[in-house]
């Protein structure tokens, strides 16, 4: 790093560090919780300006009902379950993928969902799901997938829908009085598809500032002064510190594609519960490539993990050394909850980059 | 050779299985101790230590950028000799071969892995392979077990590192891991990223130059470069202080870590060493990696603290300090 950036990083930071007033400002994207907790900016803010973190890890945000009705499924149905690595060591109420793989069920990995569909190619005789996870900057190769599916007229594959979209769960947690956020780091991915809309929408209503922020040390402390500098001035915009990715009208052609395939549906959050509008399903042509129809997956009912405070750190009411089994019960190694299995998860992200003390 | 695939019948110890052995290994290794066909080599040692080591290598492809599965099977198991402060000089290697494969690939695993040690220095005296039906494994196994000896004075075992030795990495990290992960997941970048694979045979020469100033040596392979210096942590009982921006990553390796969501300090490494060295020593070596075409772009990151013991912190490229933790489960890319 050359001195001049490395100055200009220190210049950032004592202007941050010299504001007056009290912040709480949220992040609600993976990987600003592990960029944050990886630069550790957050030990060197002063104790006025608090870094939250919010719901932007898909593995955590699913819920506990879900997950439990995918594990049932691989037990209870002779298939091929291609997932996101992240998923495997998720745990259920009573086992996990990865603990059913052990058992022989056949669960693979895969980075792309193109993958599932060669997967399916190369196993015509049997069913293959594809496990769907993942926010807006995801959606887009899923539906992609499933469009070529169509074109090939595979018969065998599916997707079991678990996507989401953020800005509901957002309005959700500015409108909660018990959550006190100030003023967000948006996503820097998700926006490059989304673009600014879905947050002027927030920003009229809820009179809160927002920043497009990307994810080098850099950009996560402009995006902070950026933030600062409107609490200041007492205002509440849409703002792009990410500029070299984001667009104002963010990628059209994806949402298009993302529409063409799926429609908004109610969804159940892990911690938020259900919120009308924030999940996605299939539509109607495409209904036999959605696997919950297609091999009639039950709903589950949500059965809470017990001392496990997931669903209140990933609203940012409390910090993961809070939760009673930060550290203790609850580690990397032996997750009790998803923020700590996800490597992108805050429980995870704390632990691993907060010294011994701070590990409760 | 008739068949082009291997066959059930090669592993049956009878005439497939010898001209197998004779057709594709005996013709890639041969050597006056491998010669006679025993059912063990029979060994002349030198006087002093001996250092053994062994690894099994199973990955997929078996070839890719910069290596393959045979070349990897000599330099992993001649890397950990050299960790050991020994000069290697004999490897046994076994062969688990799933029923389908090639021959063709066979006898170019069995030619890179004779090409290898050729130039190292080091004789592959005894061998095995067996056949397995197809799906009970991938492709081919391989193990190699190695032997070296260590000259007289050396001993690079971890309570010998002290507070004040300097840490050097022997080049860029994570070039292998990544290589592997985009050659499977058909990733491709601007720049192509290829694997580190190599066997760090110069290090001889550094280890007789620089004897009991260098402490301790371990190559950072699985888990790559922060496990590797939590262990050496734990088992020296030392605290280990680093810098983020003196740790040598590739521009590519970097860029593409940063789309995926991952580490490279947490990433595999095939051709690298981290040493620990006197203050004093630390310089002069660095100088003289620098002319060694594979240690080139080696940079000392830290030093040893007293303590907190067992503890590796980093120093952020910002100034502040974190905890440099040890590889839980694996390391796969973000979803998002």
């Amino acid at each position: 790093m050359s001195n001049d950036v490395k100055d200009y990083q220190q210049q950032l930071l004592q202007a941050i560090q010299s504001f007056n007033g009290s912040a709480s400002l949220m992040e609600v994207c993976g990987t600003h919780t592990m960029a944050i907790a990886k630069s550790g900016i957050r030990g060197l803010l002063p104790p006025n300006i608090k870094l939250l973190s919010g719901p932007g890890c898909p593995v955590c945000v699913t819920s506990q009902g879900d997950i439990d009705a995918v594990i049932l499924m691989v037990q209870q149905k002779d298939l091929i379950l291609v997932t996101f690595g992240d998923m495997m060591r998720v745990p259920g109420t009573y086992s996990s993928l990865q603990e059913e793989r052990s058992q022989g069920a056949d669960i693979r990995v895969a980075y792309s969902p193109l993958d599932a569909l060669r997967v399916a190619r190369e196993n015509p005789q049997k069913e293959v799901v594809f496990l769907g996870i993942g926010f807006e900057t995801t959606t887009p190769t899923i539906a992609i997938t499933l469009e070529q599916a169509v074109k090939e007229g595979l018969k065998n594959f599916s997707v079991f829908s678990l996507h989401k979209v953020v800005p509901p769960a957002l309005e959700l947690i500015f409108s909660d009085t018990d959550i006190k956020v100030d003023g967000l780091i948006c996503p820097g991915h998700v926006s490059a598809v989304i673009g600014v809309k879905p947050y002027e929408i927030l920003t009229d209503k809820y009179k809160k500032p927002c920043v497009i922020t990307g994810f080098e040390t850099q950009d996560i402390l402009e995006g902070i002064y950026m933030l600062l500098q409107q609490l200041k001035k007492d205002e509440a915009r849409v703002e792009i510190q990410y500029g070299r990715v984001v667009k104002p009208e963010g990628n059209p052609i994806a949402r298009q594609t993302m529409e063409r395939v799926f429609k908004p549906a109610a969804a159940r959050w892990r911690g938020l519960g259900m919120i009308p509008a924030s999940g996605l399903e299939l539509r109607e042509e495409y209904a036999g490539m959605d696997t919950r129809l297609k091999f009639g997956i039950p709903e589950i009912e949500e059965l809470p993990i017990k001392g496990c405070a997931c669903g209140e750190v990933l609203t940012g009411k409390i910090s993961p050394p809070d939760c009673a089994l930060f550290g203790r019960a609850c580690t990397p190694l032996k997750p009790v909850g998803p923020c700590m299995v996800s490597h992108e998860g805050s429980c995870a992200a704390f632990y691993r980059y907060t010294p011994v003390k701070g590990r409760g | 050779m008739t068949q082009d695939r291997i066959l059930m019948a090669h592993g049956s110890g009878g005439l497939m299985s010898q001209r197998l052995i004779d057709e594709v290994f005996k013709q890639a290794w041969q050597n006056e101790i491998m010669e006679p066909m025993l059912d063990g080599a029979i060994l002349q040692m030198p006087a002093g230590r001996l250092a053994m080591s062994t690894d099994s290598f199973v990955i997929t492809p078996l070839f890719f950028p910069g290596g393959d599965i045979g070349k990897l099977s000599i330099c992993g198991t001649v890397n950990d000799l050299l960790a050991c402060g020994a000069t290697p000089l004999y490897l046994s290697t076994a062969f688990i071969i799933e029923e389908g494969l090639p021959i063709a690939e066979l006898r170019l695993i069995a030619e890179s892995m004779a090409k290898t040690a050729r130039e190292v220095g080091v004789k592959l005296v005894t061998g095995d392979t067996k056949v397995v039906e197809k799906g009970s494994c991938d492709g081919v196994f391989i193990n190699t077990t190695g032997i070296g000896i260590i000259p007289e004075g050396i001993d690079y075992r971890p309570p010998r590192i002290q507070p004040g030795d300097k840490v050097i990495v022997t080049g860029y990290v994570g070039d292998h891991g990544l290589a592997i992960l985009a050659q499977r997941e058909g990733l491709t970048f601007s720049t192509p990223v290829v694997s580190d694979c190599a066997a760090l045979y110069q290090l001889e020469e550094m280890v007789a130059k620089y004897g009991d100033a260098i402490k301790c040596m371990r190559d950072p392979t699985r888990g790559g470069l922060a496990t590797v210096l939590n262990e050496i942590a734990v088992q020296a009982g030392i605290g280990i202080r680093v810098k983020e921006a003196a740790i040598p990553v590739a521009p590519a390796v970097k860029g593409a870590c940063d789309m995926l969501g991952m580490d490279p300090l947490y990433m595999a490494n095939e051709g690298k060493m981290v040493m620990f060295v006197a203050a004093a020593a630390a310089r002069d070596l660095l100088f003289d990696l620098h002319q060694l075409s594979p240690t080139a772009n080696a940079a000392i990151i830290g030093q040893v603290d007293a303590g907190p013991s067992g503890l590796v912190l980093i120093e952020t490229e910002l100034g502040a300090e974190r905890i440099l933790g040890i590889l839980e489960g694996e390391h796969v890319p973000r979803i998002c």
